[in-house]
């Protein structure tokens, strides 16, 4: 009983870790879209992320200054996708697409050229990297307590800085959005930018700004990636992540908490996938990995065909704002 | 993009407000300068690119260029992959016309590979070659447009967009074809990948068919799927501009809401244009895994899926022009292949680079080229006839 217990319990903390990533790159992909911007480019930017914070990291030997390297070239990829669809309206899908490709053939041509190493970047060494912090009582009082204590010493403690500051996103995004002027903005800008427009505020603008943030925390995703999950970059290492981050959006209804829940969910396939691995399971048999891997986008599916409640998107969302004459 | 407006993505697929006409230009500004100078952009910094791994992108270009149209070995090559472009890049333009994005060509593909492979396996010892050709087209063309099918079927009557649906199709085929070739069809060698297929459930490759006549060509993968994609260039062109069937895809396409009017059902369309489109990215694993290979391999594919829309984008959606884009890109792609001989430093993967600011500046930045050559035609030709 005890062992089931410590397995569920590890199981548990593992999810969590494979859900930062995610989470980090639902919460962009909130923003944008919520703004009326589609976004299928968080891949391309988690990748760019990954590549620039590891490749920053072993440079100048700090996991933080990887992390701002990460963001920027998010935020440099986001640029493009805003200056082709805010201000040459071109379609955002197309431009998404486009980028996820240009992230990927550049990641691999400047890691294979810059360390010649099959386009992964030198290892990382603790110093260079987000490692686990203990959160307080976690090995002392913790170890006494019976159950609960185990729960807060293996599922709540022991995660990188990443992890707890990406779990603490979702509340601020969902006070930022429902509570502050800004948000109301950015939700206005996705549902009727025409009164956005009438208030006397560019929808232009909170479009960019929108997709600033949505670029810094994929940004901080790939970094993630990289640089806590990993100690080194390696070729096409986000492996559909952000196609899973989009999944969650949706499957949360373009809403920080239930996205959040979504990205734990898909976290915990993910997760129970690596512990099931030619395991029987009473009454099931073996489940194929393969089954754990495509749920997320079965789910999403499902969901989006109305079988299960109803995603409705954002009113405004693919269609590029023209001011009316 | 400028005879297509796509629905907003996972929205309820509802039109855009109708935008302003184009002006009119003559067809060989759009069609042909204005793509040439988004090209040159997009491999301008593509060239940046190469700079930046510290090569020289001319040398470059040309490695790639006189690698890719070699007679003796490369220009097969070229050739076989244009031949796969050419299903993608049709089977976007297809949905394309009937204003649905259809990015699942990869999956489609990878579904059809394994619908061949099926049939092949079964039957290879038991039919003649002609017979096998049929069996083998029909489970192509019938796997590849039941993968489509599936979104197109969400999207007419249930609301679910294609973009996305499509997009969590490709990754489903992946899981199914990882699991199939693991699991249950694999020849347990040391490849992910089937047993060879007998000869006869091949097609036969152009340099067999050339032998008889005294022509000798270097073995490659060129086979005689090649003529079949311009048979479908013909074929998709009739339908399109010579069919009632064609003419209501585009009504659709152009403008739902005159679909509608006329008493089409946006949703049946819908779903025979999927059906289609499914079906022509399906023939290109009749190209690979029934034409060149002889067995189904692992990612197979490759990501012709995915440069099929860039080819769709690059030659507007029209047959000719995907030919031509799909010839472009079957050469860029390789001589990506050839780089890594003369430039140890530049990965084969500069086509991703390449293939992603193609489609950046043909597509998404568009009019960053074409609204400043508009107006400049314009004023040209208005001072041509003042009085008009």
């Amino acid at each position: 009983m005890e062992d089931i217990w410590l397995m569920v319990l590890s199981t548990l903390a593992s999810a969590i870790r494979l859900a930062c990533p995610l989470v980090l790159a639902a919460m962009g992909g909130i923003l944008a879209e919520r703004s009326g911007i589609v976004d299928i480019g968080l891949e391309g930017k988690m990748l760019a992320g990954a590549f620039a914070a590891a490749t920053t990291a072993s440079l100048l030997g700090s996991p933080w200054l990887g992390l701002l390297g990460g963001m920027a070239a998010g935020v440099f990829f986001s640029m493009l996708h805003g200056v082709a669809t805010i201000r040459y309206r071109g379609d955002q899908v197309v431009s998404g697409m486009a980028l996820n490709f240009f992230a990927l053939g550049l990641t691999m041509v400047l890691g294979q050229a810059w360390f010649e190493q099959g386009g992964q970047t030198p290892a990382l060494d603790a110093a260079q990297r987000f490692t686990p912090i203990n959160l307080p009582g976690a090995e002392t009082w913790a170890r006494q307590i019976p159950v609960l204590g185990d729960f807060y010493r293996i599922v709540l403690s022991g995660h990188s800085i990443l992890v707890y500051a990406a779990f603490a996103m979702p509340a601020l995004l969902a006070f930022m959005l429902g509570h502050t002027r800004f948000g109301l903005r950015l939700r206005a800008a996705g549902e009727e930018p025409n009164a956005v427009d009438t208030a006397g505020v560019s929808v232009a603008g909170v479009r960019t700004l929108a997709l600033t943030a949505t670029g810094m925390l994929c940004g901080a995703a790939g970094a993630y990636i990289s640089t806590a999950q990993n100690a080194a970059f390696s070729r096409d290492m986000t492996a559909g992540s952000g196609y899973i981050a989009l999944a969650a959006v949706i499957f949360g209804k373009w809403r920080p908490l239930p996205v959040l829940g979504a990205c734990l969910l898909f976290g915990l396939l993910t997760a129970l996938e690596a512990r099931l691995q030619g395991q029987s399971l009473p009454g099931l048999g073996t489940i194929p990995p393969q089954v754990f891997q495509v749920l997320p986008y079965v789910l999403t599916v499902v969901l989006l065909a109305g079988f299960i409640g109803k995603a409705t998107p954002p009113k405004a969302l693919g269609r590029p704002y023209v001011k009316e004459r | 993009m400028s005879t297509t407006t796509i629905p907003e993505p996972h929205g309820n697929g509802a039109s855009r407000p109708a935008q302003r006409a184009p002006a009119r230009l003559p067809w060989w500004l759009t069609g042909l300068v204005v793509p040439a100078l988004q090209v040159a952009l997009a491999l301008g910094v593509a060239s940046l690119v190469v700079l930046l791994v510290g090569e020289s992108p001319l040398a470059t270009l040309r490695v790639m260029l006189t690698g890719a149209l070699d007679p003796a070995n490369g220009l097969a090559s070229t050739l076989y992959y244009a031949t796969s472009l050419t299903f993608t890049g049709l089977a976007v333009a297809v949905a394309f016309h009937a204003g649905l994005f259809n990015i699942g060509g990869e999956g489609q593909a990878y579904v059809a590979g394994l619908g061949v492979a099926l049939a092949c396996l079964w039957l290879d010892g038991r039919l003649g070659a002609p017979a096998m050709f049929c069996v083998a087209m029909l489970a192509a063309t019938a796997a590849g447009a039941f993968w489509a099918w599936i979104p197109g079927y969400l999207q007419a009557r249930r609301g679910a967009h294609v973009v996305v649906s499509t997009i969590m199709f490709n990754y489903i085929a992946a899981g199914l074809l990882n699991y199939m070739l693991v699991s249950a069809i694999g020849s347990g060698g040391m490849g992910t990948e089937t047993r060879s297929f007998a000869p006869s459930a091949m097609l036969p490759k152009l340099h067999e068919v050339l032998e008889p006549l005294g022509i000798s060509l270097a073995p490659s993968f060129l086979n005689i799927a090649t003529l079949l994609a311009l048979l479908c260039a013909a074929g998709v062109w009739w339908l399109l501009w010579r069919t009632r069937l064609g003419y209501a895809l585009r009504l659709l396409g152009h403008s739902p809401r005159a679909a509608r009017y006329a008493g089409l059902s946006a949703a049946s369309l819908t779903i025979i244009a999927m059906l289609i489109s499914g079906a022509l990215a399906g023939l290109m694993a009749v190209n690979d895994v029934y034409g060149a290979q002889g067995r189904l391999v692992l990612n197979f594919t490759g990501g012709m899926g995915f440069l099929g829309v860039a080819v769709a984008l690059m030659g507007r959606n029209h047959p000719v022009g995907v030919l031509a884009a799909a010839l472009l890109f079957g050469a860029l792609y390789q001589g990506s292949t050839d780089l890594q001989l003369d430039f140890p430093r530049i990965s084969p993967e500069l086509i991703l680079v390449i293939q992603g600011l193609v489609v950046f500046f043909v597509a998404a930045l568009d009019r960053l080229v074409r609204a400043p050559v508009e107006r400049g035609y314009l004023a040209w030709s208005n001072r041509q006839r003042p009085d008009a």
